[in-house]
């Protein structure tokens, strides 16, 4: 089948970057998406041009390495899917595809279709932590889970951070990241002793990374391939709130220890 | 990653930790939604019960206009609901002019293609639908309320400055391109609604599969319920059913 692609090519960090148009005339249908576009760069270089960057490692849809806006849509048409897990059989012969890098004032261009994600890096150091006594390795069961709420944890644990909800937002919102992120570690026991002040930093971090603002409008879980619920940015905003108005400051003597 | 990036979020949690708490509430996108949220639904509660008031005009001039007497007789009632409404309105103005200005901030660059997978257009729309029941609504207690915006504006108390509602709206909406000004403007009242009678139990952490659907129907009806309710006024005007 044959692919025309209009791909975001731009140098570095500070280039302007422009949409340039390349022909796939021989694109199998089993191929994968990323593997279109490594065939698309071995002809690239063959003629002596600068191939295409774009970011991925797994190419199993576990690492949220890759990520591109295709036609519109982060990760492109298929739900719950990376674009590693894409194949062109979702495709029909002659379609013409935008693609785009993630588009977030905190998501800097690195080159073509590679963002920085460093401020995700710096939200999960904000407080995506828990306190665990460092020695002997602890019993496996010491400490009871109920079923329910470690099924909880780990549907929003799935998170593979890859940002496609902040490209798909229309406010370039990391609500559903932020939120899957502390409610991870918020359902369960281990995370409760940080629960309400890993809310207020990991928030205060997305702020001062200028992110925007959540408008439950929903577009992030159509496109994120784990499937991360946006039930998890109400329990972040409960949490922050919590944290907010009710947790006391800290003591400066740790008395409390 | 970077060498700066370590110190960012020790400063962010001793400041947290600090006091200043409400400037810090604030100061987030999650704050400034609470915000929307909390005068949003006084909003919201405000639309449902001013829709139920006026529906009284169909019930003829001696009930209307006795319930806008009554409700200019109880003054505590009256300028207490003002003052809550204007307070809320200011405060859902503010943060939603903050709030467009840190998303448009957020979005630098646009794409070049955009397509919603989910999202309804109500919920897209919200950051003009809003701004544009804004001038309506000024354009609003112009026109019933002060009368500064009414060609023939009347008095059922002229002494006591109490106006006449029945007849002010007969004849305000008998001019067809003020009531299809108040028709457009009631359907971005349904859009509004539909987004945002829903949306502020999400913003202030209220999801739950038991009750999230059931809000979501309730959200959905209120705004039909409204657009039906409010345009029946002057469609019945414009009908001569109300004269």
């Amino acid at each position: 089948m044959k692919i025309t692609l209009h791909v975001w090519r731009q140098k570095d960090r500070n280039a302007q970057g422009k949409l340039v148009r390349y022909e796939c005339p021989n694109v199998s249908e089993h191929m994968s998406f990323l593997e279109m576009l490594d065939v698309l760069n071995e002809d690239l270089t063959t003629k002596g041009e600068d191939p295409v960057a774009f970011e991925h490692d797994c190419r199993e849809g576990i690492c949220g390495s890759c990520g591109i806006v295709i036609n519109g849509v982060a990760h492109g048409p298929m739900p719950g899917t990376t674009v590693c897990q894409l194949h062109m059989r979702h495709f029909k012969d002659g379609d013409e595809l935008y693609l785009e890098p993630w588009r977030a004032k905190a998501f800097p261009v690195m080159k073509d279709l590679i963002v920085d994600r460093g401020a995700f890096d710096r939200i999960i150091a904000a407080g995506g932590y828990i306190s665990v006594p460092a020695g002997s390795a602890p019993d496996g069961n010491a400490i009871p889970v109920p079923k329910e709420d470690s099924d909880r944890a780990m549907d929003a644990a799935q998170c593979i951070g890859c940002g496609a909800c902040v490209a798909a937002c229309p406010n370039a919102s990391a609500s559903l990241f932020t939120s899957a992120k502390i409610s991870h570690l918020g359902l369960l026991p281990q995370g409760q002793p940080e629960r309400y002040e890993r809310a207020l930093n990991m928030v205060q971090q997305m702020t001062i990374e200028e992110f925007g603002a959540c408008g439950n409008i929903g577009e992030c879980e159509a496109v994120c391939p784990k499937r991360i619920s946006i039930e998890n940015i109400a329990r972040m905003h409960r949490d922050y709130m919590n944290g907010a108005f009710s947790a006391r400051p800290n003591a400066e003597a740790g008395s409390a220890g | 990653m970077s060498v700066g990036s370590a110190a960012q979020p020790a400063a962010g949690a001793k400041a947290a930790g600090d006091g200043s708490r409400l400037f810090l509430f604030y100061n987030s996108p999650v704050g400034k939604k609470a915000v929307m949220a909390v005068t949003g639904l006084v909003g919201f509660g405000f639309v449902i019960g001013h829709m139920l008031g006026n529906l009284q005009i169909f019930l003829g001039p001696e009930v209307m206009n006795a319930y806008g007497m009554k409700l200019h007789e109880t003054p505590p009632l009256l300028y207490g609901a003002r003052t809550v409404l204007l307070g809320a309105v200011a405060l859902h103005i503010i943060a939603a002019l903050q709030l467009i200005k840190m998303n448009s901030d957020a979005r630098p660059t646009k794409y070049a293609k955009v397509s919603p997978v989910t999202s309804s257009y109500a919920s897209r729309t919200m950051w003009w639908s809003g701004p544009i029941l804004g001038f309506f609504i000024v354009y609003h207690l112009l026109h019933f309320t002060s009368g500064a915006a009414h060609p023939n504006f009347t008095y059922q108390d002229a002494a006591r400055h109490i106006p006449a509602p029945y007849e002010n709206v007969v004849a305000g909406f008998s001019n067809p391109l003020v009531s299809l000004f108040y028709i457009i403007a009631m359907i971005l009242l349904m859009l509004h609604i539909n987004h945002g009678a829903w949306s502020l139990f999400q913003s202030l952490g209220l999801n739950h599969p038991r009750y999230t659907p059931l809000i979501r129907t309730v959200a959905r009806t209120a705004s039909y319920a409204l657009l039906i309710g409010n345009c029946a006024i002057p469609l019945a005007v414009l009908a001569g059913v109300v004269k």
